[in-house]
């Protein structure tokens, strides 16, 4: 049903931000905060990239004088924290930002400004470790960083302090984000879509935002009890002061496991969405698929001793994690076969997206098999801590989360610009990135198996690592080049591609049903759905619910599991108190780098800030049942 | 036969190895895992094959429009299919990892030959027992194996957490302070293999390798006998003035037993000259490369903890004359 004008003007009343730089500060949009996480993140992937291109010249000859190994240690250490905590995640959390309230044909997120506090906090954490960066006080230790190493006595200084406070920026982000996806998803699903008619994108960040919100403790703990290590010299990982080095990679790695697939399942939320679309046939093993994620789910969190395999355990623990390690490959593999068969009994049409899709099952599939080789408790002796594991970490990565990100990016692009990128340059930035990376990084399982060391800042060419290591750089330029010709189609396209309308692709999903780009208000009315693909299930114009107000900031409540129809609740409106908190909490978390007094006095300053934040306005948060369900 | 075939198709691997690296196996544990290796390799390349094969088909293949019904029941079938497979692999390879992991620690420990490595920032301490006088003896960088015995090695650490690989005898095993892990090699062919740290320790983790000697168990007793010794007397004037140089400039961090020298902060040189390297692994073992190691530490080996000792070229000369007289 398309809105007329009257109706239009209300909602755009209602729903604007106010104009100019107030309007930039205290915006709740969710795709003005996506767009911000989207664009911040891809900067830090390219500042991130060029880090690795440099560390790539270093190794290309042995005994290189390029880097020494103070430059190459923070380039490494800069280049992973930046890639997992302030790129991938982040990325991954910013797409469900835009996407989950459209797919719902909702009109925003469960909380919105939580979600414009999110983002400021992330902005923190991307400062911190950038800013430390410009001042010469680089993380040096990796991105993991492990005491004794990172603890006071063998690094002074505050450089593992800015790592950890970062992670902790990061980490109350992600949880804030992860609680508005989880609630936006239960509660805000269109009437009728019951849990079992939700599409697989919205089932994978519902499952990654729980996994985020049960795992993100575990580091905050860990980066706290090592600030606390070295900023009041309590002894947790001190071994002479009855602490254990290795508490910190259990909890390190109860959170790092969860995270790999925290970046995984919301990449097969992708990949199902556009395999779907460009199959043109519903998704086959849709229960398959969900089912697969959310033992993925549950099992991410049973197996992160594979990380600590060389760490002398109890051997009896061996077997089991090296079972359960393996046994996640079955989910996985279940879905790579669902889509593959979606392909096979469908029509597939092979635009960049698709093309996207099929790269990353052949680029993918590789580091789920070496992932298999790795969750050998035996056979991980030889290659952990390798390139071999460099190798693997990458393709799993890069192939598994951000080739179907990109392909994402290309989906949905006419979607939140509503212009088409260049079907051309879409393909040849996908052959340089996919033929370069492929060509940098499988000769690294090589290198790993030839016996060479991660993290090595240079190596003696009595070794013959020197020919693979030629390859590698010369494949990464090649990646690197294809990320550029990419980005700039973006940017061409965005002022000169052609109008796509709202539905370019025939997608099955219900962010197809309002214009491109969206209206601030999203979608004039609720959608009713009758089926898992509402697009290509019923006539047009789309069966809606109408009621919901159009003068005010107003969305629907549904049940969890049938979506009937709760009540309405009025949205909140735009709001500088986001912003203000967000500083609290950042000059907090800086200061108590320095000085523990920073937490009563940090306290303190939020309890304020928060305080002006929850402020009662308005009379009532919510208007009434609405009588029917329920 | 079929290990002849299986090898074949594995030449172009095989090829890659080298004194460092898992493919070329010498020792039982790593033999274990080499095995390992090969079957996940093959498990994991007739699934890709399958996979890329399935990917292929599915693109390529003509279709009946519209499709017909035996397609969704062809697909239901081929996903428990596909269920099977994967099981069926990952069975085989658990219980491949079942295996090798028992093998790893096989050997009797009884006859084993006790041997304590702790990692350093970024060198390697190593203890034999005197098979005379049952104390135990000191040397660093240069771990010597006889052949066809089994080492139990026991790894500890003296700062941060380092890692012990030497991948042709077997897999690695972190050096935790605090903790002691242990870890068994049973080397079967002669000759000078490469281990290095493989735990990210701090700057100089590149430079902290470790060279490998499997003997005939004569010659290795004969070795373990001469390092018991204490070392040599100084055996000409400028060694002699060496020898005094060091006990002011050096003694402070290394032992030489037998002399005053009695650092432990350092490696013990008291039979420096009979290693293969210098500064775990960073430098060949000549004289002018020891004569540039005294003068510049930090420029070879940046953050080593070697300061760089003032010292007279003269008497610095002297020093590397002493120290290459320490057989």
């Amino acid at each position: 049903m398309t809105p007329d004008d009257a109706l239009r003007t209300r909602l755009d009343e209602a729903w604007r931000d106010p104009p100019g730089l107030w309007g930039f500060l205290t915006t709740v949009d969710h795709k003005r905060i996506a767009a911000r996480y989207i664009v911040t993140a891809l900067l830090l992937m390219f500042l991130a990239g060029v880090l690795a291109l440099d560390m790539r010249w270093q190794l290309s000859v042995p005994d290189n004088d390029h880097m020494g190994p103070q430059l190459y240690d923070e380039s490494f250490s800069l280049h992973g924290s930046t890639m997992l905590f302030l790129v991938s995640v982040p990325l991954m959390e910013a797409m469900a930002f835009w996407l989950v309230p459209l797919m719902l044909g909702a009109r925003n997120m469960a909380f919105p400004r939580l979600g414009a506090f999110s983002y400021w906090l992330y902005l923190g954490g991307v400062l911190t470790l950038w800013i430390g960066h410009a001042m010469d006080i680089t993380p040096d230790l990796g991105w993991f960083e492990y005491p004794p190493l990172s603890g006071p006595t063998y690094s002074p200084g505050h450089r593992a302090d800015i790592w950890a406070q970062m992670i902790t920026f990061t980490e109350v982000a992600a949880l804030c984000a992860s609680v508005n996806i989880v609630a936006t998803i239960l509660k805000m699903r269109p009437p009728g879509m019951t849990l079992a008619r939700m599409p697989v994108f919205l089932w994978a960040m519902l499952i990654a935002s729980i996994m985020t919100s049960l795992s993100m403790p575990a580091i905050m703990l860990v980066t706290s009890m090592l600030i606390s290590d070295r900023l009041v010299s309590t002894h947790f990982f001190s071994p002479a002061g009855g602490g254990d080095v290795i508490l910190f990679q259990h909890l390190f790695w109860f959170f790092g496991h969860p995270e790999v697939y925290i970046i995984f399942i919301p990449a097969t939320g992708f990949v199902s969405s556009i395999v779907e679309a460009f199959s043109r046939r519903p998704l086959f093993g849709h229960n398959v698929i969900v089912l697969s994620i959310l033992s993925i789910g549950a099992l991410a969190f049973g197996l992160w001793v594979h990380h600590m395999f060389a760490v002398g355990l109890p051997r009896l623990g061996n077997d089991f994690y090296t079972a359960a390690s393996m046994a996640i490959a079955l989910p996985a593999g279940l879905q790579i076969f669902c889509w593959i068969a979606t392909m096979w009994s469908g029509r597939p049409r092979l635009d960049t997206p698709m093309l996207w899709m099929i790269a990353f099952v052949a680029t993918f599939v590789i580091g789920g098999l070496s992932g298999v080789m790795t969750a050998s408790a035996a056979l991980d002796l030889q290659l952990t801590d390798t390139y071999f594991v460099v190798a693997h970490l990458h393709y799993v990565l890069i192939g598994g989360a951000l080739f179907p990100l990109f392909g994402a990016f290309c989906y949905w692009y006419p979607k939140a610009t509503g212009r088409l990128m260049s079907e051309r340059w879409g393909k040849v930035a996908l052959t340089g990135i996919v033929g370069g990376f492929n060509l940098g990084f499988f000769p690294m399982h090589l290198l790993g198996l030839m016996g060479m060391p991660r993290r090595v800042y240079t190596y003696p060419a009595s070794m013959g690592w020197e020919p693979l290591n030629q390859v590698a750089t010369a494949g990464s330029a090649i990646a690197v080049a294809g990320g550029l010709v990419f980005v700039a189609n973006a940017l061409i396209s965005y002022w000169r591609g052609a109008p796509s309308g709202a539905d370019p692709w025939g997608g099955s999903s219900l962010e197809w049903a309002t214009e491109s780009p969206p209206p601030p208000w999203n979608i004039a009315y609720a959608p009713v759905v009758h089926g898992l693909t509402p697009m290509w299930n019923g006539s047009r114009p789309l069966p809606v619910m109408d009621g919901l107000a159009d003068d005010h900031r107003q969305v629907l409540i549904t049940s969890v599991t049938d979506a009937a129809p709760l009540y309405r609740q009025t949205s909140a409106s735009p709001s500088i108190w986001p912003l203000v908190a967000g500083l609290a909490v950042s000059a907090m978390f800086i200061a108590s780098i320095f000085t523990p007094w920073a937490v009563p006095v940090g306290t303190l300053l939020i309890g304020i800030t928060l305080t002006g934040w929850f402020w009662p306005r308005r009379p009532r948060a919510k208007q009434g049942p609405l009588g029917t369900g329920g | 036969m079929r290990r002849g075939a299986a090898l074949a198709a594995f030449l172009p691997l095989a090829a890659c190895g080298g004194i460092q690296s898992p493919l070329s196996p010498v020792g039982d544990q790593a033999v274990a895992l080499h095995s390992l290796l090969m079957l996940s390799i093959m498990i994991c390349g007739i699934v890709y094959a399958l996979v890329i094969g399935g990917l292929g088909w599915s693109l390529r293949r003509r279709r009946a429009e519209p499709p017909p019904d035996t397609d969704a029941r062809a697909l239901d079938h081929s996903l428990w299919i596909a269920a099977g497979v994967i099981l069926a692999g990952l069975i085989a390879l658990t219980v491949g990892s079942f295996i090798a992991d028992r093998a790893l620690f096989a050997a009797r420990g009884r006859d084993a030959l006790a041997v304590r490595v702790t990692g350093h920032q970024y060198w390697w301490r190593i203890e034999y027992r005197d098979p005379a006088s049952g104390r135990w003896i000191e040397t660093a960088n240069e771990l010597h194996l006889p052949q066809g015995r089994t080492a139990r090695v026991a790894l500890g650490s003296a700062d941060v957490i380092h890692s012990f690989w030497v991948p042709n005898v077997a897999g690695k095993i972190d050096m935790v302070p605090g903790r002691r892990n242990l870890v068994d090699l049973t080397p079967r062919r002669l000759g000078w293999f490469r281990g290095q740290c493989s735990e990210y320790c701090g700057a100089q983790h590149a430079h902290m390798a470790l060279d490998v000697k499997v003997d005939p168990p004569a010659v290795f007793d004969a070795w373990l006998t001469a390092q018991a010794q204490p070392a040599a007397a100084a055996r000409d004037a400028v060694a002699a003035h060496g020898a005094a140089v060091f006990a002011g400039a050096c003694a402070a961090c290394h032992a030489v037993r037998g002399s005053g020298a009695g650092g432990r902060a350092g490696p013990d040189l008291t039979h420096f000259a009979s290693r293969h390297s210098i500064a775990a692994g960073t430098l060949s073992m000549t004289r002018g490369n020891l004569q540039g190691w005294i003068a510049q530490p930090q420029a070879i080996k940046p953050g080593t903890m070697m300061p760089a000792v003032a010292l007279a070229p003269a008497d610095a000369d002297a020093v590397a004359r002493y120290l290459v007289t320490l057989r």
